[in-house]
């Protein structure tokens, strides 16, 4: 019998404040992670929509890439290489969404691409950022320097109340826009600021050194509006606002047109446009721009209170035994008082207000396919 | 009237030949907020062990499972209306259903509120 592996944990710079703040934890990508405090996922969640949340993304990798001519337009060009996105156009103290493709167009991570001026500042999901780092030195590395910032906590204050609890902290938060990025002194600290996060909430994530994590952190909390808030919120929150979790709604099997990202490739890298293709997959991805997928992430609602969850089947009527697709995403949104889902549709069915069906226990529930995101966001652009 | 526990965290209130059935507090503040309940249909014949009831936390399902063999002669539609009751009064008004109870000497395998609290701490 084989002896199962037992790797430690890793803990990240915030973890003590974690369990002082009554934080029940749990094991997320190789990390002892916050899942809820005290208050628990629904509160938080809703602490989240109305006031400002502080959640703990230091499990996520942070990288610079720097090219070795200096010039951070080279830099951009190399990276385009690797991404089907507009990176030479990142204005300097600009970010923007990106991914990382394969051979088959699928996806191989998804990141947020900074321009700091003299280097790009790249932030990519925890689970893949070992394998992350590895394909840019694969790639990148005749062109450009490649450090990873493992010295780096991240955190995330996201909700109506972020912009007024930060500025207390940092003035000139209150001038930046949405996905804006740049150096800021908050608190006396010298950290990465983005007006950005993943709640569909306006926001920011803050880069800082570890080392000084848990001050920012704790003057933040210091402000009643701010509580600490786990994982689960951040998963239902992100659900809501419709938006992709790498290895869930994305992953190496779905391009950008089936996840419905086509509004995250630039036209300068599309058919026609000035540097079109160049990156992996781009054969199939432009063949897709062209031509359509046969199949599309989509909105549902089920039409019940009961949650479908991720893996449940979809079929087009109640009785037919093909499965169609499947649920990527889902649970129950709090904002909404109703559950919600994501998933895989053919493109015939993924009309909005198409009724398909869920197996749930043996059950066929009936769900609508819906617009996203479920909530509106409220990004200030 | 006695009150018995299961190891899964079901609670039972026995009177007469009815069992009525819950889940325990402090399977409640496990499973964190509770947003849907689906009860067995009335009527229908369950088994001992055998799934009867889901619920639903904004996380994920549990299964509660008949802690006894019997047949389903109510269920709690307010809880059916208000899952947060499970987080609420999990003891009291969260019951989920109650059983004819078919077969007495399965009482026996379960525990009483001082065996159950061992099996908590």
């Amino acid at each position: 019998m084989l002896a199962r592996e037992t790797s430690p944990l890793k803990q990240t710079p915030l973890h003590a404040l974690h369990l002082a703040r009554g934080a029940k934890m749990v094991p997320f990508a190789g990390y002892d992670m916050p899942v809820q405090y005290t208050a628990g996922v629904l509160k938080e969640h809703l602490h989240t929509r109305g006031n400002a949340g502080l959640f703990d993304v230091s499990h996520m990798g942070q990288l610079v890439l720097k090219a070795k001519s200096g010039n951070v337009a080279d830099a951009a060009l190399a990276l385009e290489k690797l991404v089907p996105q507009d990176i030479v156009g990142i204005a300097p103290g600009r970010q923007r969404y990106a991914q990382f493709t394969n051979d088959d167009g699928g996806l191989l991570d998804d990141l947020m691409v900074a321009n700091f001026g003299d280097h790009l500042f790249l932030v990519v999901n925890a689970a893949c950022k070992a394998e992350d780092e590895a394909h840019l030195r694969a790639h990148l590395s005749d062109a450009c320097e490649i450090v990873s910032l493992a010295d780096r906590a991240l955190i995330a204050l996201q909700g109506p109340k972020a912009e007024s609890a930060l500025a207390k902290l940092c003035a000139d938060v209150s001038a930046m826009k949405f996905m804006d990025a740049g150096p800021r002194r908050v608190a006396d600290i010298d950290c990465f600021v983005s007006r950005s996060g993943y709640t569909g909430e306006d926001g920011f994530e803050i880069s800082v050194p570890a080392d000084k994590a848990e001050t920012l952190v704790t003057a933040l909390l210091d402000n009643p509006d701010v509580l600490p808030i786990g994982l689960g919120a951040r998963d239902s929150l992100r659900l809501e606002a419709g938006l992709c979790l790498y290895g869930h709604d994305i992953d190496t099997t779905t391009t950008p047109i089936e996840g419905a990202l086509e509004w995250s490739v630039q036209k300068v890298r599309r058919s026609g446009g000035a540097r079109a293709g160049g990156f992996p997959g781009a054969d199939k991805i432009l063949a897709q721009f062209a031509q359509g997928a046969s199949r599309r992430r989509v909105g549902l609602k089920p039409d019940g209170r009961a949650p479908v969850r991720e893996g449940a089947a979809l079929f087009a009527d109640p009785t037919s035994t093909e499965q169609i697709g499947k649920v990527t995403s889902g649970g129950f949104g709090p904002s909404l008082n109703a559950p919600v889902a994501m998933g895989y549709l053919p493109i015939s069915l993924s009309a909005l207000d198409t009724t398909v069906f869920a197996e749930v226990r043996g059950q066929r529930l009936p769900l609508k396919v819906a617009a996203t995101p479920f909530v509106p966001n409220t990004y200030k652009r | 009237m006695t009150t018995l526990y299961t190891s899964d965290h079901e609670w039972l209130r026995i009177e007469g030949d009815v069992a009525t059935i819950g889940i325990t507090d402090y399977a409640q503040s496990q499973l964190g907020d509770v947003v849907f309940v689906e009860l067995p249909k009335v009527g229908r014949s369950l088994k001992k062990a055998e799934a009867a009831a889901v619920v639903e936390s904004v996380k994920a399902a549990s299964d509660v499972y008949a802690p006894i063999t019997g047949e389903v002669i109510e269920v709690n539609e307010e809880l059916a209306a208000e899952p947060a009751l499970v987080n609420s009064d999990a003891g009291g008004k969260a019951w989920f259903f109650k059983l004819k109870i078919a077969d007495n000497s399965e009482l026996g395998g379960l525990m009483d509120e001082a065996a159950y609290a061992a099996h908590t701490a």
